[in-house]
């Protein structure tokens, strides 16, 4: 089976290139890049007007399963990600059970084998049960496919342990991912603290709930010599550290979601349980501090955090709604609208944070275009807005503050190793049909 | 002025025109509320439903008169916020309610937005009867109509709010409405109580009670938690009596014909000894029976128009 794409402006970042050119993929790889290529029985794709990257990478998805198909399963996750163009995602271990044993790792990469349309790379938990007591089996894990670890959504909070644990994945070069977060400062916090909590009298999470623990694990990495990457940055102080950190050698990295650098917490004033996520959306001037990290190279990723919940959880007073929104089917549109066009960041530079700078910080071969590598393509259309229905979502859950946003970038097709996965023939099953 | 609201959810909201017509609205009905008979057929045939998540007396009491004497059907519902926990949704709640044909809710809930929730998803009537730290519309109103009634204009007051500033949504209606009429507000309570960023409500903050009250038209005090000190917001509620209650010596500070309010229920001897709250600057009844008439007003706004449609 092959595949030619014709005429797309292919913007690979790995290379800088922004030109026009012909892709002629052939099985699962890609066989050919040229300026002009025939090859009559290929399939072909015109993407002429349309822009081909290569395929998204999303290193902070939660695909709920095992623990809360309800949520999402590892199935419609992919077809959510597919949707979003991306044909890479990383999978946070706080399932239940959480994702801290070979054999689990193991259960996610047959599960996203078996049932799944884009590739899904497990993360495993620093600590076993995610309790931040004892040490997983990082070593079994990374044998078994793990590609980072995490705690996510919870901190480690001890230090000794978190100590530890950067020092062991020294020998592994497996990077550790730190959902930065003092729980004693925040306590039953459901939003930013600031002007919009203390008017509205929902409890508030300070901005130095997270920066405390971006210090705390910053030092870490300098004590221990080993790499740290910043899950979900939020606050200004927390870029302005890790600028510093950045300038002093410190080994960190660090990532923002599309929410983070598009909304503030005025939109809590609507109380849409959609609006409340964990770390709570910031105040404005966090918010430009952010395109600003992103702009100087502080922020290296763009991730979704796609934290999917039920309907009926989250429609709720707005304390009992749990944390999160979904993300994987948004994030470039957001990425388009509030970088791009505004101006923030280039293209090329935009699809970088959604590629090739994941790639490099999991240690992964994708995130390029290249002859010979596995054929991992997204082509979208830069120009054309869509609006975002609920109807649309391919997620199983539909928990997104963007809901009726006009959005540009629409994915024309999402292809993982050689095959076209999205436009899809038919949504994923609700029903698993074979159990 | 015609008053096209569904819903009264908060004082934020409400223009200045929209609050000096309910303002204006509610003198009438104080009046009826001398009458030997205190009784007007209003909203004869409709029904309103109190829907207490929280515990309250005088706010329940205060609505189902207003409710009685509008001559409208009432419904109490009143639950812990446990009993959401055992299954059936708040919506599903409501939505059961709803079918039984009910025309308005009056809503009390632990949790900030509430009835902003169920005003967006529902379409009858929605009073917001104290949402968390949020609001408490009514029960603004009430305070700003007895300012009035008292002082007259409030444009001219200056107008201080002692205690836990931080878990109050009557401090929050109050600043939001008193602005709006371009009264100076004064906060003031424990750092601990001061919520951040609240000078942005155009308030002065003060941690001395003492600098808070001089000069001031209103004192107005608020109820304390005893269970703020187990969450570390206090040292002891002794302490905070020393420092922030209201006393004799206190009240000398401010104006000769200062009025001491309060949204009760009054820990008497904690925000205020017994000898202020039924002391001659003490309007502390007047507001209570203000809060009927207000409710009447707010009802009558609501609900009247769309009887006679």
């Amino acid at each position: 089976m092959s595949i030619l794409i014709k005429n797309g402006r292919v913007v690979n970042p790995a290379t800088k290139a922004d030109e026009v050119m012909d892709i002629l993929i052939e099985g699962e790889r890609i066989e050919k890049i040229a300026a002009n290529i025939n090859f009559s029985t290929a399939q072909l794709i015109d993407a002429s007007e349309k822009v081909v990257v290569p395929g998204l990478i999303d290193m902070h998805t939660h695909l709920r399963e095992p623990g809360r198909e309800d949520e999402e399963t590892i199935q419609t996750g992919t077809y959510a990600a597919a949707r979003g163009g991306f044909t890479t995602i990383c999978c946070m271990p706080n399932t239940n059970p959480a994702i801290d044993e070979p054999s689990l790792v193991e259960f996610v990469l047959k599960e996203a084998q078996r049932s799944g349309i884009v590739e899904v790379l497990p993360i495993a938990a620093i600590s076993e049960n995610r309790e931040g007591k004892d040490l997983s089996q990082m070593g079994r894990l990374k044998g078994a496919g793990a590609v980072a670890f995490s705690d996510d959504g919870d901190w480690v909070v001890s230090s000794h342990l978190m100590r530890r644990a950067l020092e062991y994945v020294k020998m592994l070069n497996v990077p550790i991912i730190s959902h930065c977060e003092d729980k004693s400062l925040n306590q039953d916090g459901v939003m930013n603290e600031g002007y919009f909590s203390t008017i509205l009298g929902l409890k508030g999470m300070p901005a130095e709930g997270e920066e405390i623990a971006v210090f705390r694990d910053l030092l870490l990495a300098k004590m221990t010599g080993s790499y740290v990457h910043i899950a979900h940055v939020s606050t200004a102080n927390s870029v302005r550290l890790i600028k510093e950190a950045k300038k002093a050698g410190i080994r960190v990295t660090a990532e923002v979601t599309p929410h983070h650098f598009t909304l503030t917490d005025e939109e809590v004033t609507s109380f849409n349980t959609n609006t409340k996520m964990n770390p709570p959306l910031r105040s404005k001037k966090d918010v430009e501090a952010l395109k600003q990290g992103l702009k100087n190279n502080i922020i290296d990723v763009i991730a979704t955090d796609h934290a999917p919940h039920t309907f009926e959880e989250k429609e709720k007073e707005y304390n009992f709604a749990p944390f999160g929104a979904i993300g994987l089917e948004t994030a470039l549109g957001l990425a388009i609208k509030e970088l791009v066009k505004k101006n923030v960041i280039s293209l090329m530079e935009t699809i970088a944070k959604l590629t090739i700078n994941p790639a490099r910080i999991l240690g992964i071969d994708r995130g390029e275009i290249k002859e010979g590598k596995k054929a991992n393509l997204t082509i979208f259309d830069l120009e054309k807005i869509w609006e975002v229905k609920e109807e649309e979502f391919l997620s199983k859950s539909t928990n997104s503050p963007f809901l009726g946003w006009h959005l540009p970038a629409r994915i024309e097709y999402t292809i993982v190793g050689g095959r076209v996965v999205y436009p899809v023939r038919k949504k994923a099953p609700s029903v698993r049909a074979d159990l | 002025m015609d008053f096209k609201r569904k819903d009264l959810l908060g004082i934020e909201d409400l223009s200045k025109e929209e609050l000096l017509y309910i303002l204006d609205t509610t003198k009438s009905f104080r009046e009826v509320l001398e009458r030997p008979i205190k009784k007007v057929p209003t909203l004869r045939g409709r029904t309103v439903v109190n829907l207490f998540f929280e515990p309250s007396t005088r706010t329940r009491m205060s609505f189902e008169l207003a409710e009685k004497r509008l001559n409208a059907d009432v419904l109490n519902f009143s639950v812990s916020n446990s009993s959401v926990s055992k299954g059936e949704t708040l919506l599903d709640t409501v939505k059961n309610i709803l079918a039984m044909k009910v025309d308005c809710f009056v809503v009390r809930h632990s949790v900030p937005g509430t009835p902003h929730f169920l005003a967006r998803s529902l379409p009858v009537s929605i009073i917001n009867a104290g949402d968390g730290a949020h609001e408490h519309p009514t029960q603004a109103l009430l305070d700003i109509y007895t300012m009035r009634e008292k002082k007259g204009d409030v444009g001219n007051l200056k107008v201080t709010i002692i205690g836990d500033i931080t878990h109050s949504r009557v401090a929050r209606s109050n600043i939001w409405g008193l602005s709006k009429l371009k009264a100076e507000v004064r906060v003031c309570g424990p750092p601990t109580l001061i919520p951040p960023e609240i000078d942005r409500m155009r308030v002065k903050v003060y941690y001395s009670i003492e600098e808070a009250i001089e000069g001031v038209d209103i004192i107005m005090m608020l109820r304390i938690q005893k269970e703020r000190q187990e969450r570390g917001f206090l040292p002891s509620l002794s302490e905070y009596i020393e420092l922030f209650s209201l006393t004799e010596e206190r009240l000398k500070l401010a104006k000769e014909d200062v009025l001491v309010m309060h949204p009760g229920p009054v820990n008497r001897g904690i925000e205020m000894p017994a000898r202020i709250a039924d002391g001659k600057r003490s309007v502390i009844l007047d507001q209570v029976t203000n809060g009927v008439a207000v409710r009447m007003a707010i009802l009558y706004l609501l609900l009247s128009k769309k009887s006679e449609g």
